[in-house]
């Protein structure tokens, strides 16, 4: 019994010093839901911060340190982003990139500020994230209400005198895009003709498809997440209505117009200017794409604020979050997105989104002005 | 009117769907008088199969839809029947005669067993499947704004499930094996000292429970498009309740059940709200249950001695 003991302590101690080289390096996070319906989206996360990661070591990593990346999975469920951040606190990781739902990024950034972890999210785009005042919260992506300001001008310019439905999926992201688009669209002297809401999940949708059918809408506008929006379009093209859907950044992904098939064509969204064009990708672009990976949506966005941090620590000469916090908003930084600087909220500094239009082949392009 | 009959099409769509699972649960309940949670997973595993034959006989050059819809019925109901036999070989039958609550709780467990079985096979995203059976006729044109229209997926599933029911209920009332599954509901003990090969027949309940659930997988994916591991959750617990609503261990109950709750949702959604439509199913099979406890074509329960 005792010598089984002794064989237990050694073990241990032989797991410590397994982890004993670790010191050289720094672990940092990367979390979103990389299970669940929107695990494409964890995808793109995780897929950024690996090449990023990739490349920065290759460079020599971070104060001559390796970095080692840890995957956090929230499933797009608060209550699971709040025990993922638990967690990297608990590594004492100093940065995470994360999470992709506002619903989950918030909840969590609300850890990270009492654990002394800084965020950059690439893909929560809910005012409330950086609105409370928290000294660690940073986005490299753009904000709701600019988002909803754009579509619902878009709205406005070009669907004037057609009856427009708004729903949105009650969640943190949905409710607060679909309101922001909704007050542009007010604002502009358009009252839409519907207002819905539905449960994140849903799968059958046929009969507030067919309400917004006797109530002849031209354009239902959705604040809500792909898999939805892609049911949405696919029963309303089931039961013969043209129906123009818009969307906002959240069906960036191809797996969009595989569940719509071909009735993605015409499907509107706004999104940030592609990243993938950019003068600033085109090396980094060709790497992902070299892997096999085609870096759409929110990649490059988590490749940019995994760089951003990098960038700041080497300037700031330390990891500590609070000090990297505040080079981060001092200074101007090169991304693969172009030139990053922000302003005292941890918002970026340039308003980009622009409209998108879906093509028949599940692409989507920039829509020409 | 025309708004009416189009959202009575709807409800009744996917009133189908819930009431071919729900009819696993009644009949598991009605012959041994146990939920078996695990039914709702066995749907989901029945749609992944279901989603994997189409890819197969894709790769395999058989394009022609009748024909690949066929094959993939067969191939998805034989082998989703297995899965079913399986989780009644292994999780239910060791524990037979056990106090009651044991075959429930390894229910259960099979539901995770299963759902995570799935996950870690086929990966946590979704899966999606393009639409295949296209095309909407309409049925109503009174020269209004809107006409009723029905989709070929809608008629499917719709004939698909009447089929089955009828035949169903055909086989319960007039085969042998139909008579064995009476006899093991009203006593198995009985049923047994009387030549009645129980396990067999209890074995031969679960494979045609599974294989219904199959089709409804089928039907789920054909209609959605859209399926991954959690599914069956949300949709076993819309079918059990159907199967309660309906009376449980009542075969046309749990198809009326089914429909209930399909048209129940619709309806509300339809007039009232999209996003209170959980809320209002659930109410009003609490209200039922309250005024008929068994059920609406339930039988009042004789205590065994």
């Amino acid at each position: 019994m005792k010598s089984a003991r002794l064989v237990a302590l050694v073990a241990a101690a032989g797991l410590f010093a397994a982890t004993g080289p670790a010191l050289s390096q720094i672990t940092i996070g990367v979390a979103g839901p990389m299970t669940g319906q929107y695990a494409s989206f964890g995808e793109q996360l995780r897929n950024g911060a690996n090449l990023a990661l990739e490349d920065i070591n290759a460079a020599g990593g971070v104060l001559k340190k390796q970095l080692k990346l840890v995957v956090g999975d929230d499933a797009c469920d608060p209550k699971q982003a709040r025990a993922t951040a638990d967690r990297f606190v608990a590594q004492r990781v100093p940065f995470v990139m994360g999470h992709y739902c506002s619903s989950s990024s918030i909840p969590a950034s609300e850890a990270y500020a009492e654990g002394n972890v800084l965020q950059i999210t690439p893909a929560s785009t809910n005012p409330t994230f950086t609105e409370r005042k928290l000294w660690n919260t940073f986005r490299v992506c753009g904000r709701d209400d600019q988002q909803g300001a754009v579509a619902g001008k878009y709205l406005a310019d070009n669907f004037k005198g057609k009856k427009i439905a708004i729903l949105n999926d009650k969640s943190t992201y949905g409710a607060g895009l679909a309101n922001e688009t909704k007050k542009a669209l007010n604002a502009a002297g358009i009252t839409e003709v519907l207002n819905e809401a539905y449960t994140q999940g849903d799968k059958d949708f046929t009969a507030l498809v067919s309400r917004m059918k006797a109530a002849d809408i031209d354009v239902v506008y959705v604040g809500g997440y792909h898999t939805e929006a892609g049911l949405i379009l696919r029963q309303m093209r089931d039961q013969g209505m043209k129906t123009i859907l818009m969307a906002g950044d959240a069906l960036a992904d191809k797996q969009f117009a595989s569940i719509t098939g071909q009735h993605a064509e015409g499907v509107l969204m706004t999104f940030g200017p592609d990243p993938r064009n950019r003068p600033s990708a085109a090396e980094i672009v060709k790497k992902f794409k070299a892997k096999g990976i085609d870096p759409e949506g929110y990649t490059l966005y988590t490749y940019a604020a995994l760089q951003i941090w990098a960038q700041a620590v080497e300037k700031t000469g330390s990891t500590d979050p609070k000090k990297v916090a505040a080079t981060i908003k001092a200074g101007k930084w090169n991304t693969v997105l172009g030139e990053i600087s922000y302003d005292a909220k941890g918002d970026i500094t340039v308003l980009d989104y622009v409209v998108y239009q879906w093509k028949a082949d599940g692409t989507y392009a920039e829509l020409k002005k | 009117m025309e708004y009416f009959l189009q959202q009575l099409i709807n409800g009744l769509a996917l009133g189908s769907i819930y009431g071919l699972v729900a009819i696993g649960y009644t009949m598991v309940y009605g012959i041994i008088g146990m939920i078996n949670f695990a039914h709702g997973d066995i749907f989901m595993v029945g749609a992944f199969i279901a989603l994997l034959a189409f890819l197969i006989l894709v790769a395999i050059g058989v394009t022609a839809i009748p024909l690949a819809l066929f094959l993939v019925l067969l191939i998805a109901m034989v082998l989703t029947s297995l899965y079913g036999w399986a989780v009644e070989r292994i999780a239910y039958r060791p524990l037979r005669g056990s106090f009651r609550l044991a075959p429930l709780i390894s229910a259960i467990g099979m539901s995770i067993v299963l759902q995570n079985y799935v996950q870690l096979a086929q990966g946590a995203r979704v899966k999606t499947l393009p639409p295949l059976v296209t095309g909407v006729h309409t049925i109503l044109d009174l020269g209004n704004r809107l006409v009723v229209q029905i989709s070929n997926i809608q008629i499917l599933i719709i004939a698909t499930t009447f089929a089955l029911m009828t035949g169903f209920s055909w086989l319960v009332a007039s085969t042998s094996l139909g008579r064995d599954m009476r006899a093991c509901e009203q006593d198995l003990k009985m049923a047994a000292l009387l030549g009645v090969d129980t396990n067999k027949t209890i074995s031969l309940t679960f494979l045609i429970g599974a294989a219904l659930a199959s089709v409804a997988g089928i039907m789920y994916l054909l209609y959605y498009g859209v399926i991954d591991f959690h599914i069956g959750f949300v949709a076993g617990v819309k079918a059990f309740t159907a199967a309660v609503l309906g009376g449980i261990g009542s075969l046309p109950g749990a198809m009326l059940g089914g429909l209930l709750i399909g048209l129940i949702e619709t309806y509300w959604s339809a007039y009232f709200s999209v996003q209170y439509k959980d809320v209002a199913a659930f109410s009003i099979l609490i209200v039922v249950l309250i005024f008929m406890p068994t059920g609406i074509l339930g039988r009042p329960e004789v205590e065994k001695v």
